[in-house]
């Protein structure tokens, strides 16, 4: 339900201004201000638009980030994709494909105690790099890898 | 929703597949009409009323989303939850005994 009004709001809002008022008498919580800097991110159309909603620019690359993807899609509906980070204090794991309409395709957060690991699945409209970007103790890294697909995972 | 839990040398491996269309929105469907949005938007999962995963999805997450992650802590006998919301607001929650 809370979910629902929040979409509502951002609807109709559709800019800061009534998420700072919303704030301000306390209807959304920070949390929630942080998801809708997300959804914003979501429907950017670019890798550069998603990376520019996150407030990511030129993320360091890092060796302690372990992505996992096959090298050949044969169906680009459903492509594994596995990303492990031994940075400490990793907060949070994205997952980015750059030739998608919309390059986010997930976003994960850490709780203290849940290892830093996650396994999805993702649609791939076309070959591509797969970005797994990785929010360690405040800052910004990833990797990337090329997914050949041989039939696109969004089909008509 | 399927969700399997089982612990191992004090980590708890969560497999979660969820059953959901995860329609981008940019699909035409045979009379060539778009067919409109329809996805998982926000995921959480819990251990013993602690949240132990949290997830959003972007269109790109494949027809019904799969899952792994694993977290410190659990004991057989013991419940692990997990809630999904979508695009319309509908909103599913299931749980499961660890093994």
């Amino acid at each position: 339900m809370i979910n629902l009004e929040r979409r509502k709001a951002l609807k109709t809002g559709g800019g800061l201004g009534l998420l700072g008022l919303f704030t301000a008498v306390g209807l959304i919580q920070p949390g929630m201000a942080w998801a809708t800097v997300e959804k914003r991110a979501f429907d950017a159309k670019s890798m550069k638009e998603a990376l520019d909603a996150l407030g990511v620019t030129a993320p360091e690359s890092s060796e302690a980030i372990h992505l996992t993807v096959p090298e050949i899609a044969e169906n680009g509906a459903v492509v594994p994709v596995t990303v492990a980070s031994s940075l400490a204090n990793t907060e949070q794991i994205y997952i980015l494909v750059d030739k998608n309409p919309n390059a986010l395709a997930a976003s994960f957060s850490f709780p203290e105690g849940t290892e830093s690991f996650v396994t999805t699945r993702v649609k791939m409209k076309e070959t591509s790099s797969v970005f797994a970007l990785v929010k360690a103790g405040g800052k910004f890294y990833s990797v990337s890898r090329e997914v050949k697909v041989t039939a696109g995972g969004c089909g008509g | 929703m399927k969700i399997r839990a089982s612990v191992k040398d004090g980590v708890t491996e969560v497999k979660v597949l969820m059953q959901h269309e995860m329609e981008t929105g940019l699909r035409k469907d045979k009379d060539g009409k778009l067919v409109p949005a329809w996805h998982i938007t926000e995921i959480k999962a819990q251990h013993n009323g602690k949240t132990v995963l949290e997830g959003q999805f972007g269109t790109a997450v494949s027809k019904n989303p799969y899952l792994v992650f694993h977290f410190k802590g659990g004991a057989p006998g013991e419940k692990v939850s997990v809630n999904w919301v979508d695009t319309t607001g509908d909103t599913r929650v299931d749980e499961a005994e660890i093994k």
